[in-house]
């Protein structure tokens, strides 16, 4: 159905008990019948009408970032700590190109975002008009789905159709360019339908048949290795709870990438830690030695296979995967299984009951194994206890996790990407689903402090913490506004190094240790950058300083950038150097010894 | 020999789409982003009144890899149907050639003489040169173009493929 673009409609659209909407104003009602609380933006002269019409309204609520790539972080951290859909508001142009790097986030690592762009009226598109760019074109490969709306007919059932895309099978951004036009003129409201979508239809219940020959080949496995990851958590915090049940009923051991860290709590015994180039020895080996890889919900990324014809050469694999274009993508496999992680996990579960059990001593024998490999603790460090010492990286995570702990409050970790992303994947605990919020696709620096805004926009009376690097911390360091802006009492805990670590370490490593433009020059005072911002800053700068620091940044009500000087030269280990196998790691000092008699046997054993 | 997963199979796929705009957008950047080759892609509105399209393409690559093209082209959100026609089991692929031949005297006759062996037809015939139309399949077209070459072929324009299911089969 099409309206006529009658003026006099526009007008009538804002007196009460009026049916004629205009577009801004059905997009408003497309909003709140999703349920959308919370929209992420920045306004601009092609958004004007939409800005216009949320000030009428008071069911959603704005968060007004300081750029736009922010907006979209933002959005992921709701998404990711939430459940729930992102929503990004834009305006053209630059709003949209701001906000590609967002986008291409969220598609890298599945999060369901919706994001809508401001776009010159309709007529004016092609004429390089002020503000226009193609943000369709440019953005395609950036989201999982795009839309321009060109017809005021088409608007309300786009949006909803957006928010459909956005958050079924597996999730990702999807972008609606909104022309001016369509937002200012009349524009008939429609509710979203329950009709099934005309051409996308993933499934998500997968085929029992699939389901019973993977927990076939569970019992009779005796190295088996359930293989996790960021599957496990957008399937909800369900599949997260039976993913428990599962692990701990077959007894097997549980590793998980660094997106789905949080599924299996990862300080139980049965969790061998995150594998992949800094997973643990222990994740990595049994990667390595396993005769059953049991993968649900990963991509078998580069960072976790290392060289791929060295990948778990001996093991059976099964994959359960919402996305048909995952399976054998990388990893040829064995045991298919197309559905998602819930279910999947849910029917292994009815599967396992309705049979013996797994091989026992086989099992037994597997665990001595692992356990011989635990024991070097791959992760080890040394850490001088004096009051004068140099912090380690490492002991301020450990030192953060357990005194965050002793609040008893619920705690969220966001990062920004290098070395302290590893080290809070590694040395930081989560027993919850949806406590995580890293980007691990993409690796965008710049990603920890505006996800940190939208967990603590969608958790206000949570503790949420940035576990940052200083160079990583300055690509979106303007968020600090919006925290005090909207009182956020978000923790900014910046480990700060002097260097880019990551890429210092990779410069010691393979490129004779020139330390090429990686060295954080000319950095801010970060406490007092914090209270130009309105917020507190605070500093640790030895052993003696860290826990009061730590202490007195929990107990702070309001936003509290805490800027922790550590240890310059310390590399991340245990490390798979990019194309090497998984049984050639690299060990830290601590571990160096032991470690190659250890591969060795270990090698000889599986 | 190379192994049996590493051997370039050709695959014709067919898709059917809504009729939008940015869905052929959407099936060619899947092929450029991700470096797989495209060797013949048609497109024309087949259902529906003009609403749902049908794409074509000739594809080459490892068996691996034209399941993933496969699979990624059913991840689209507009696509409704992908059918894998090589695999599927017997089909009928074609294409339409536009052909033009200069020359004159002798060679005009040889031209004409292997056109009407070809079943070609002059569409167009000028003093000094010939259209010729030309439907069949690829290799036919293509020892068709070799053998005008020497007999003054400037200019040619090919359709691309089309591809149909034999039998009852439909996509
Ligand atoms: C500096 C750096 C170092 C890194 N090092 C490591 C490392 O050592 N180890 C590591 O693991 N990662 C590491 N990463 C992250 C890595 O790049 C990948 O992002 C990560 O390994 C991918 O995790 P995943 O396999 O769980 O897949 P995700 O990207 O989380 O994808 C999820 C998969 O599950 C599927 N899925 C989605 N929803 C569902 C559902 N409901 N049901 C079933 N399936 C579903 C999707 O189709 C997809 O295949 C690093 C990143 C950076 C930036
Ligand atoms: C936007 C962006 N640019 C560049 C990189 C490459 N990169 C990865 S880690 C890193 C250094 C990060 O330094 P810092 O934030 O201080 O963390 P550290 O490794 O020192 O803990 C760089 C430059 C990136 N991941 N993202
Ligand atoms: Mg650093």
């Amino acid at each position: 159905m099409n309206v006529a673009t009658d003026p006099k409609d526009a007008v009538h659209a804002d007196m009460p008990g009026s049916s004629a909407l205009n577009g801004a104003e059905v997009l408003m009602r497309v909003l709140q019948e999703q349920g959308v609380e919370v929209v992420f933006g920045y306004p601009g002269g092609a958004v004007l009408p939409i800005y216009d019409a949320l000030f009428k309204q008071n069911s959603v609520r704005h968060i007004l970032v300081r750029h736009e790539q922010a907006a979209v972080h933002a959005a992921e951290g709701y998404a990711r700590s939430t459940g729930r859909v992102g929503v990004v508001l834009v305006t053209s142009g630059p709003g949209a190109t701001n906000a590609v790097t967002g986008l291409v986030d969220a598609l890298m690592d599945s999060v369901p975002i919706v994001c809508l762009t401001g776009q010159v009226p309709t007529h004016m598109i092609g004429n390089d008009a002020f503000q226009e760019a193609d943000t369709t074109g440019i953005t395609r490969p950036a989201t999982k789905h795009n839309y321009l709306v060109k017809r005021p007919g088409d608007l309300a059932r786009t949006l909803h159709e957006a928010f459909y895309v956005a958050r079924s099978g597996r999730p990702g951004p999807v972008v609606i360019d909104l022309p001016k036009d369509i937002m200012v003129g009349p524009a008939p409201y429609a509710s979203a339908s329950s009709a099934p979508h005309r051409s996308y239809r993933p499934a998500s219940e997968p085929a029992r048949a699939a389901v019973a020959e993977a927990v076939a080949a569970m019992r009779r496995a005796r190295r088996p290795l359930f293989y996790t990851g960021g599957g496990v958590i957008n399937a909800g915090p369900a599949a997260s709870e039976a993913l428990c049940r599962l692990v701990r009923m077959t007894g097997f051991p549980c590793t998980s990438t660094l997106m789905g860290l949080g599924a299996y709590p990862t300080d139980d015994p049965l969790f061998v830690g995150m594998l992949g180039m800094h997973g643990t020895y222990e994740a990595n080996l049994a990667t390595h030695g396993c005769d059953l890889l049991i993968n649900i919900g990963a991509r078998f990324d580069d960072r976790v296979t290392g060289r791929l014809d060295a990948f778990s050469p001996g093991s059976t694999k099964i994959h359960v995967d919402i996305d048909p274009s995952s399976i054998n993508k990388i990893v040829q496999v064995d045991i298919p299984v197309v559905g998602d992680a819930g279910r999947a996990i849910a029917m292994m579960i009815e599967e396992w009951e309705n049979g013996r059990g797994s091989e026992r001593e086989a099992l037994a024998g597997w665990w001595r194994q692992i356990d011989a490999w635990r024991s070097i603790d791959s992760l080890g460090f040394k850490q001088d206890q004096a009051a004068s010492a140099i912090i380690k990286p490492q002991h301020a995570i450990r030192r953060l996790h357990e005194l965050a702990l002793e609040t008893g409050r619920d705690t969220f970790v966001t990062t920004e990407v290098g070395q302290h992303q590893m080290w809070a994947a590694t040395h930081f605990q989560y027993r919850k689903p949806n406590r995580w919020m890293t980007s691990g696709g993409l690796g965008t620096m710049g990603y920890g402090l505006p996800a940190a805004v939208g967990v603590q926009v969608g958790h206000p009376d949570a503790l949420v913490i940035d576990i940052a690097g200083e160079a990583s911390t300055l690509m979106n360091i303007q968020e600090l506004g919006t925290i005090a802006q909207y009182r956020l009492p978000v923790k900014l805990f910046i480990l700060n190094n002097r260097y880019m670590g990551m890429v210092r370490q990779w410069q010691e490593l393979l490129h004779g240790s020139r330390y090429s433009e990686s060295y954080s020059e000319a950095l801010p005072d970060f406490v007092r950058l914090a209270e130009a911002f309105h917020g507190t800053g605070m500093r640790a700068t030895c052993m003696g300083e860290l826990d009061d620091v730590i202490r007195a940044m929990l107990a702070h009500d309001g936003p509290v950038v805490a800027d922790i000087c550590v240890a310059q030269d310390e590399n991340c280990y245990p490390m798979i150097p990019s194309g090497a196998a998984h049984n050639e790691m690299i060990l830290g000092e601590a571990q160096a010894g032991q470690a190659a008699k250890i591969t060795d046997e270990g090698l000889m054993l599986v | 020999m190379p192994r049996v997963e590493d051997q370039q199979i050709a695959a014709v796929i067919s898709v059917l789409v809504e009729n939008e705009s940015g869905a052929l957008a959407r099936v060619i950047g899947l092929f450029s982003g991700r470096g797989y080759n495209i060797e013949s892609l048609t497109v024309a509105p087949v259902e529906d009144g003009g609403a749902r399209s049908r794409i074509n393409i000739v594809t080459m690559g490892t068996p691996m890899v034209v399941e993933q093209i496969k699979a990624l082209l059913y991840r689209l959100v507009p696509v409704h149907k992908v059918s894998d026609l090589t695999q599927l089991g017997p089909h009928v692929a074609r294409e339409m050639a536009l052909i033009k031949v200069v020359c004159t005297g002798e060679m005009r006759s040889e031209a004409l003489r292997i056109a009407d062996s070809f079943r070609a037809r002059p569409v167009d015939t000028t003093v000094g040169s010939f259209v010729f139309e030309l439907t069949g399949a690829s290799e036919k077209i293509e020892a068709f173009i070799e053998l005008m070459r020497p007999l003054g072929l400037v200019e040619i324009s090919r359709t691309g493929v089309a591809a149909i299911a034999r039998g009852t089969r439909t996509i």
